[in-house]
């Protein structure tokens, strides 16, 4: 193999090599420093005159006369069912002192996109043992469903909650495992992610890589790529139910940012490159469930919004890609409410296809639509009793006001090793429900009213004169037949 | 596909690849034509020649280039990209580029990898062709010269390339390929069934016609209050969660438009199979027979490579023309035209162009009315009259209506159907918002509809507009003072506004009655919720109050008839019930 010393510019992270022969897109490169040490990097544009390599590790003691070796092949895993419960660097590399792992493929990281026909939709939901998440916004097999977060709030605990509790109820036999991908996260964060997945003994069936804060940022756009390969390898090779968390996706677009204004590209929205979205697509896509294969991916990329904004490039975009988000809420930290994810912010696309009679319960549909907007009457009341005071409000908003407290202190929060399941979380969704009058519960049909109901609750005194409060707009009394005919 | 030459075997353009950066591939010794449909690489990647400067020639690839060398081969066709159009299209599951997605996977398995083609009609297949024309006649381009009964109910009816003209020669009858010669011109033009046709070229049409005939839908909203004509333009925002899903099944299924062609254009992979696991199951409700019979799908999700993306939306509407041409009705959906325009705007910042608003390019709005101004209604060359309308979905980011792609669209579109979640949660389906939706089909609508359903018709829609604008300037103070506080005329405006939106608005996508309401019922409810209006206007002066006529019976009956299989029979009772419960008020005053 040729080793070039051609370089004739070096520039942030990019190197660029003259008098190459033809050298492929995507190509893997090697670097040798005067110290003897090696630099892996990749082809980003190539062309008869000049190479452009982005180097994973950095550019920091590459010289003119460095040696610039060019592998022939693209960026492959290793990938082999001994990965479980081993550590890799974000490039793949085991960093746990444990002996190299022996492939039993070597696969390219790009992969492809599953064609459409080929997919299977997504029917089974997942008990996340999180009231929240599991009441009003199911995360269901197949699923990619970010966190959007902000700098200082609890986002990692949450997702090893998740890891840890992650089960499909009835079909606990199944194969599982997390691979984890952690980009530009500090050393504390890794150790954390490490310490717990220890204690649970999840490690065993964990694949860790880590790219940390001090890791070379370029390598942090290869790390979800490793990942996310070796998760396809698991699930629709190997039969298992894959869940992928990447941590941090802010810090995987800032690497791409800098790369695109290494080449001097046009920048789109905020310095980021106009092809952030198709990017984020190839990360986001490869979740999912195949025909005629048992495994699944389901992905929770955990995004830190900059300045907690929502419509910010990044969480905007892949909103627009994944199916809903889970968002964290700065005002429920504040109040010590532990998980502090916001429901009204918060949405599940796919939680409909994975909810109801014969999968959660029959009446979780309609409790999540009432939860979300008694929630919402008393979240808003809020900003009313700032400005006129609780004795001013009529009996019926107090009744909302007092709801949306129940609601955070019982059913948002609960303990970071507490594990609900459906039965409980929908038990108390109920029991807080049947605190305001019964009339206002418009969500809700009759029949799942008569059967689901708190009966020692029932028909306190003041409701017949409460019932008349409801507005006018949502009274619809000619048509019960058809509110519960529709389900969208 | 490539059509495969046969008259000039045009290889003579090959060159070499002098650079590769991602999708984009620049190429030197070429002498193409603008979109040209290129070649590239040992693994023949296909690729379109979206640029030409100096000696260089700039392609877009529509597969992945990794490992693709400088110095490969790129060889030039010397066409652009075409469809292959004839028998075999209905019924198909399609990716950008017309590769069928079920074949592919059989192909190459569960992804789609590099270098595989697939041609968009099935080779081996034999169709039973019939000829409509004699030897000796005299056929022009476009002509329809044979019939193939594709499905049970689906008639495929074979055009002549728009550029045959002649003497018929000779014509077969019987089973024959979609490369069979059907038929010869005395010129020695060779016709087959399947035809080829650039996807960026709009097919010809004889005359374009004004957009004078509705398409009739079956969903109150949409007909009564904000039609869509027949070759006309419509644009939903498709903000998840909104009904957009049934909304498009029920145009599909009920819509007078014969075809049905469906872009999902840089959708969700999982979203995307929904789509195509669920309109596999649909029944035309018309037939009896799978909707799919009749519907094409073009499916490119959003990691699927970004030129195809870009081409997707036109091979929908090439596709839709050329049904058109036979002379039926088609109807296209593109979801979403926000993730096309993001396909431009990605391959323009490659090709380091200057960008416009938002980095979107320049030419955006160009782009967009270009690719609408292909709906509409026509006499074909063939001489039969067909229609393309067009049902764009936009998705504005953060809900924000003021972005370019919304806003050149809505300048464009003459329909807007504003799907709204705030309906959705109230559990009003379908979710259309009556006060921002508009159609500005109605003045050209209006000889029709007064000729078809009734001379009044117009007026009556406009009656019922004006009561539903007046209840929202009513729920405003409502909401500050409470409802007790209105006089009586306006709690019974209130009334009738529920009435309106109860019984027309509201609509039960799943009721086996109630999921289509022909035009003339539609016409007769919104009578019968005026007369029910006029009789209590006369009422109030007499002292009744609201209460009493709104607990009527005959208001309750009235609500029901929609869901009523005996419809005229019942809507007679509620009428009946109605004058006599009036009458005798009046008479206890």
């Amino acid at each position: 193999m040729k080793e070039y010393r051609t370089i004739a510019e070096i520039s942030g992270p990019l190197v660029f090599v003259e008098k190459t022969e033809a050298v492929g897109y995507g190509e893997l490169v090697h670097i040798s420093l005067a110290d003897g040490t090696t630099k892996r990097g990749q082809v980003l544009d190539t062309s008869k005159d000049m190479v452009v390599v982005q180097v994973f590790e950095g550019t920091a003691g590459i010289d003119k006369s460095s040696g610039v070796k060019f592998l022939g092949e693209t960026v492959k895993i290793n990938v082999s069912k001994d990965m479980l419960g081993r550590i890799l660097s974000g490039s793949g590399e085991p960093i746990d002192g444990g002996p190299p792992i022996i492939p039993e493929k070597r696969i390219e990281i790009t992969g492809a996109a599953i064609n459409p026909w080929a997919r299977d939709s997504p029917s089974e939901w997942i008990q996340t043992g999180i009231s929240t998440i599991d009441g009003m916004n199911t995360l269901v097999r197949g699923q990619k469903l970010p966190v959007f977060s902000g700098s200082g709030l609890p986002h990692n605990e949450i997702a090893l909650q998740i890891a840890r509790q992650a089960k499909v109820v009835g079909k606990e036999e199944e194969e599982f495992a997390v691979v984890f991908a952690a980009m530009g996260i500090t050393h504390e964060e890794a150790q954390q992610f490490i310490k717990d997945f220890e204690r649970t003994g999840a490690l065993k069936r964990a694949v860790i890589f880590l790219n940390l804060a001090d890791d070379p940022a370029i390598e942090r756009l290869i790390t979800p790529r490793m990942a996310l390969t070796s998760a396809e390898y698991l699930a629709f090779e190997q039969d298992m139910h894959i869940l992928v968390i990447l941590t941090d996706m802010t810090n995987y677009c800032e690497a791409l940012r800098q790369i695109g204004a290494a080449r001097e590209e046009v920048p789109g929205r905020r310095g980021y490159p106009g092809y952030l979205y198709t990017d984020l697509a190839t990360i986001y896509e490869r979740a999912g469930r195949i025909k005629g294969k048992k495994g699944s991916i389901t992905q929770i990329p955990i995004i830190s919004m900059p300045d907690d904004d929502i419509t910010h490039p990044i969480p905007d975009l892949s909103a627009y890609i994944t199916e809903g988000q889970q968002v964290l809420d700065r005002n429920l930290h504040r109040k010590g409410i532990y998980p502090p994810l916001n429901p009204l912010d918060s949405l599940s696309r796919l939680m409909r296809l994975g909810i109801g009679e014969g999968l959660t319960r029959g009446d979780h549909d309609q409790v999540a639509n009432q939860l979300y907007a008694a929630y919402a009457e008393g979240n808003d009341l809020r900003g009313l009793v700032a400005i006129v005071g609780k004795e001013s409000l009529s009996e019926r908003d107090r009744k909302f006001l007092e709801f949306a407290e129940m609601f955070e202190n019982e059913f948002i929060r609960q303990g970071r090793d507490e594990e609900r399941g459906i039965e409980e979380t929908l038990k108390i969704a109920w029991r807080l429900l049947s605190t305001l009058p019964k009339g206002v519960l418009v969500k809700i049909d009759r029949e799942t009213m008569e059967k689901y109901y708190p009966k020692e609750q029932a028909a306190p005194k003041k409701e017949p004169s409460e019932k008349k409060e409801e507005t006018p707009v949502e009274k619809k009394k000619v048509t019960p037949v058809k509110e519960r005919v529709v389900k969208e | 596909m490539i059509e495969n030459s046969d008259e000039s075997g045009a290889k003579d353009g090959a060159g070499e690849i002098y650079r590769v950066a991602g999708p984009v591939v620049t190429a030197i010794g070429l002498k193409p034509r603008m979109y040209d449909v290129v070649f590239v690489g040992e693994e023949s990647l296909m690729g379109e020649v979206i640029g030409l400067v100096r000696e260089k020639t700039i392609i877009q690839v529509y597969e992945d280039t990794t490992g693709v060398k400088p110095g490969e081969e790129v060889v030039d066709t010397g066409k652009p990209l075409v469809l292959e159009l004839g028998p075999g299209l209905l019924s198909s599951i399609y990716d950008g580029i017309q590769r069928p997605l079920p074949v592919l996977r059989e192909k190459m398995g569960d992804y789609v990898e590099r270098g595989v083609t697939a041609p968009g009609l099935d080779r081996e297949k034999s169709w039973n062709f019939v000829p409509s024309i004699q030897e000796g006649d005299q056929i022009n381009g476009g002509a329809i010269i044979g019939t193939v009964q594709e499905s049970e109910h689906m008639e495929h009816r074979i055009l002549a390339p728009t550029d045959a003209e002649g003497t018929v020669q000779s014509i077969k009858e019987g089973g024959y390929g979609v490369e069979d010669v059907v038929c010869t011109l005395d010129n020695g033009k060779n016709l087959k069934m399947m035809q080829t046709w650039p996807v960026r070229v709009p097919r010809p049409y004889k005359e374009k016609l004004m957009p004078e005939i509705p398409l009739i839908t079956g969903q109150r909203v949409l007909d009564t209050f904000f039609p869509l004509a027949k070759g006309g333009t419509a644009a939903i925002p498709g903000g998840f969660g909104t009904g957009k899903t049934v909304t498009q099944h029920q145009l599909s299924k009920w819509s007078d438009a014969k075809i049905v062609v469906y872009v999902g254009c840089g959708e969700r992979g999982n979203e995307m199979t929904e789509v195509l696991t669920e309109f596999p199951e649909l029944e035309d409700p018309w037939t009896g027979a799978p909707l799919m019979q009749r519907t094409i799908l073009i499916a490119n999700t959003s990691n699927m490579p970004v030129a195809a993306r870009e081409a997707s939306v036109y091979t929908g509407v090439t596709i839709a023309e050329y049904f058109r041409d036979m002379g039926y009705h088609v109807s296209l959906m593109a979801d979403s035209t926000s993730r096309w325009a993001e396909a431009m705007r990605e391959i323009s910042s490659r090709l380091e162009e200057m960008p416009g608003e938002e980095g979107y390019p320049a030419y955006l709005s160009a782009r967009l009315s270009e690719f609408y101004e292909r709906a509409g209604r026509v006499t074909a060359l063939s001489g039969s009259e067909g229609s393309v309308s067009i049902i764009g979905a936009v998705s504005p980011p953060g809900g924000d209506f003021s972005e370019p792609i919304t806003q050149g669209t809505l300048r464009i579109v003459k329909v807007f159907w504003a799907l709204d979640t705030k309906l959705r949660e109230r559990r009003h389906f379908p979710a259309i918002n009556w006060l921002t939706s508009y159609s500005l089909y109605l003045s050209t609508l209006e000889d029709w509809f007064t000729k078809e359903v009734a001379p009044d018709f117009l007026r009556l829609r406009g009656w019922a507009m004006a009561v539903l604008q007046k209840e929202a300037e009513l729920q405003e103070i409502v909401q500050l003072v409470g409802s007790d506080a209105l006089p009586e005329e306006q709690r019974l405006t209130l009334e009738v506004a529920r009435m309106l939106r109860e019984i027309i608005l509201q609509q039960n996508a799943y009721h086996k009655v109630d999921t289509y309401s022909d035009i003339k019922r539609q016409y007769i409810l919104l009578q019968s919720i005026k007369k029910f209006s006029d009789l209590a206007t006369r009422l109030i002066p007499l002292g009744i109050s609201v209460e009493v006529i709104a607990g009527l019976n005959s208001k309750l009956l009235l609500s029901k008839v929609k869901y009523e299989e005996k419809f005229d029979e019942e809507l007679d009772r509620a009428l009946n019930k109605m004058e006599d419960e009036f009458k005798n008020l009046e008479a206890s005053t």
